[in-house]
């Protein structure tokens, strides 16, 4: 590691050396690069264009922080997704559903008993740990009568399951009601509201009590003091300390189904995906092991309906949408399906450079250029008319929102026919707590090394 | 009347595999009609008939696939008639396809070290538990020593790395019959297993099969090669129409009216 040790090009042994060499270096690491790559070219294109707009330090950082919220989100579901979908071949279009289920369980959970729309005004924490319960338990009731049916007869099953959630949860019957003597309310269509979960637990990790008069905690010394040293707003502040908080709820996730996959049981969750009959054929108790792996995956969308869409400390239906299903889908597509680090790379790419990124050119192009908006797509073709390009490209950075759905269709079908993996989809995740593809047989074993010495003749 | 009951125990204690008066039909197709016989414990028995005789059916109800309409199945003098595919390899039941259900995405490795039963991280908790965690790497290691004894045994190691998929056909029946040996049954019921094997693995097999009779597992083979049944099986059950038409040693059924007569389409 001095500076006269000559550069080795097949690794060296020196610590560190597995830096160099890809082959030597573990399979977790490479993970880790492959993600810091991916939020590079993110980051690197906002701060760009974040740049050339004009934003001050404050903004840029602010929108990064969005972004990174945004993406942390979409990848928290699209692990769960990769759980059901890439590693044992359940097609779950009903993600939107099972996400409601957690939020509004929580929602009802910690609302206030004397809101508009009631609650049982219990802690945060618990209504996370009811959310997380709900949602598996939505998912077992889901799983029991729909894991008989044939991939795609299932996948219309939770697709149907998820827009009756948010039908119920949309419904004025449920506005108001009574459970067991208890007020309850989900407020129908105007939604309800909650204590916020998101400044409640950036606050409760940055400041002495939560509060932010008495100064800061432990955790939220470092994050306080780089922000005045950067001179970031409290607020900013606050955004990725709670940001911060996802990243560790995906990192812990990655690792659970990293965990899972790469195990005896992960080896059943390949089989079952592969030749279910093989798998049942070899002893394996199929149905149990997709109703766990089910439940377990919608209890992690539960979660992310949480710490996503319920941070704000309110929800409504049209949070819910089915559309949230697929843009995970796209993201997932995108990574690479059966891949978890694929899924936090497609989550970053798709929110950063498809979801968030046209808006944003948007707005740059707004405050930088004085374009014309004419009010329809005609007035810009019949200035063509005239050779004035510009009142169609005003129209179309105004349409940019919208013309996103246009990209999210020509970046599938690019996928679908250059890399029909997706982007990691190709690699090779050994169902197995060993790296089986290092495992060699008895009689190759070199007699030196240490697990082959005995057996060898 | 008590002399014969006792018999008639002893005799099932000798069979591995007793089924008795199956029935399935699929719509107005009746499929297996009444088929009943024996196999006995330790011995290799070939199942033949024309196409459409119901041997493959009969694999199936037996195998747990199907619900039989009527009648039983008695494995090792227990009635396991109903039971799932999975229970009754937990017994000792196991069973190859006709079309080979290697699984196909996953590595040759991959593929055998799924066989193996009550594996500790086959239960979700264990495999994320830290400390716990550990056990199931132990007993991985364990395991994937086994798996290389029987590839080596089958010949198969050097393609230990490989996806399933790239096999050949009769690499695939190699792969399925040694993962099948893994799940540790007492009785292997194989469908087809030379179908589209070339004869020098064909032999190889066949090798095999006669090594694991000697060791005491006991075999049920459908097979339309002809010679491959008169040559290697003890027994052979013709069936015919869903019933089970002959029963007797090859000489016997090769010397049966009757057999030659359904296969070449005579009334009977």
């Amino acid at each position: 590691m001095t500076r006269d040790t000559p550069f080795e090009p097949d690794g060296g042994d020196g610590p560190g050396a597995f830096l160099l060499n890809a082959d030597a270096r573990p399979r977790w690491l490479d993970d880790v690069v492959i993600i810091g790559k991916a939020t590079l070219v993110v980051y690197g294109l906002f701060i760009g264009l974040g740049l050339a707009a004009g934003l001050d330090f404050n903004g840029i950082v602010s929108t990064l922080q969005q972004v990174t919220l945004l993406a942390t989100s979409f990848a928290l579901v699209a692990l769960a997704l990769n759980l059901h979908w890439g590693y044992t071949g359940l097609f779950n279009i009903g993600i939107a559903g099972f996400m409601a289920v957690g939020a509004y369980t929580m929602a009802l959970v910690t609302a206030a008993p004397d809101a508009t729309f009631p609650g049982l005004g219990l802690p945060l924490w618990i209504g996370v740990l009811a959310g997380l319960a709900a949602a598996a338990l939505v998912g077992f009731v889901v799983a029991l009568p729909a894991l008989r049916l044939r991939a795609d007869y299932f996948a219309i099953v939770t697709l149907a399951f998820a827009e009756v959630i948010r039908l119920v949860y949309n419904s004025s019957a449920l506005q108001e009601f009574d459970l067991l003597g208890v007020e309850l309310g989900t407020g129908g269509g105007q939604g309800m509201s909650f204590p916020n979960l998101r400044n409640t637990v950036s606050r409760r990790l940055m400041y002495v009590d939560g509060d932010p008069t008495a100064g800061p905690s432990l955790v939220g010394r470092p994050f306080l003091a780089i922000g005045d040293a950067l001179e970031l707003s409290p607020s900013v502040v606050e955004g990725w300390v709670y940001t911060a908080v996802l990243v560790v709820l995906v990192a812990f996730v990655f690792v659970v189904i990293t965990w899972i996959g790469n195990s005896p049981f992960g080896r059943v969750l390949k089989a079952i995906r592969e030749d279910e009959l093989a798998a049942r054929s070899l002893g394996k108790n199929t149905d149990r092991v997709k109703i766990k792996v089910f439940m377990l995956g919608c209890a992690f969308m539960g979660l992310a309906g949480m710490v996503w869409q319920g941070r704000r400390g309110y929800v409504d239906p049209n949070l819910f949408l089915p559309i949230i299903t697929f843009y995970i889908f796209i993201a997932l597509i995108i990574g690479g399906s059966g891949s978890n680090t694929g899924s936090v790379v497609g989550a970053l790419l798709f929110a950063g450079l498809l979801f968030e990124g046209p808006p944003f050119v948007q707005r740059i192009v707004d405050a930088t250029f004085d374009l014309p908006r004419p009010p329809t797509v005609y007035d810009g073709v019949i200035a063509l008319g005239d050779l004035d390009p510009m009142p169609l490209l005003g129209y179309a950075v105004g349409e940019l929102p919208n013309l996103r759905f246009v990209l999210f269709g020509v970046v599938l079908i690019a996928l679908m026919i250059y890399r029909p993996d997706g982007i990691l989809g190709h690699r090779n995740e050994p169902a197995s707590p060993l790296d089986l593809t290092k495992e060699r047989p008895p009689r190759e074993r070199d007699p030196a090394s240490p697990e082959g010495g005995e057996s060898d003749e | 009347m008590s002399e014969a009951g006792v018999s008639e125990q002893e005799r099932a204690e000798a069979d591995m595999l007793r089924v008795s008066n199956l029935e399935k039909r699929f719509g107005g197709i009746v499929a297996v009609d009444g088929a009943s016989f024996e196999i006995e414990r330790g011995t290799i028995t070939g199942l033949i008939g024309p196409n459409g005789a119901g041997k493959s059916t009969v694999f199936n109800l037996i195998t747990g696939v199907y619900n039989p309409d009527a009648g039983r199945v008695i494995f090792e003098g227990e009635d396991v008639t109903g039971l799932r595919p999975y229970q009754l390899v937990d017994r000792g039941l196991v069973r190859t396809f006709q079309i080979s259900r290697e699984l196909s995405g996953m590595t040759v490795l991959e593929n055998m070290l799924l066989a193996f039963d009550d594996q500790l991280g086959e239960s979700l908790w264990r495999t994320v538990v830290p400390g716990v965690r550990r056990s199931i790497v132990e007993q991985e290691r364990a395991l994937l020593e086994r798996v290389w004894e029987t590839l080596e045994l089958f010949e198969i190691d050097h393609l230990a790395h490989e996806d399933a998929a790239n096999l050949s056909g009769g690499q695939r029946k190699l792969l399925e019959l040694s993962r099948a040996l893994l799940t540790d049954p007492e009785m292997l019921l194989l469908d087809e297993p030379m179908a589209g094997v070339n004869p020098t693995l064909e032999k190889k097999l066949l090798e095999r099969i006669h090594e694991l009779r000697s060791q005491g597992y006991t075999f049920l083979l459908v097979e339309h090669d002809m010679d491959v049944i008169m040559n290697n099986c003890e027994t052979v059950i013709v069936m015919h129409q869903g019933r089970v038409l002959s029963r007797g040693s090859p000489e016997e059924i090769q010397a049966d009216e009757r057999v030659i007569e359904a296969y070449l389409g005579g009334e009977i």
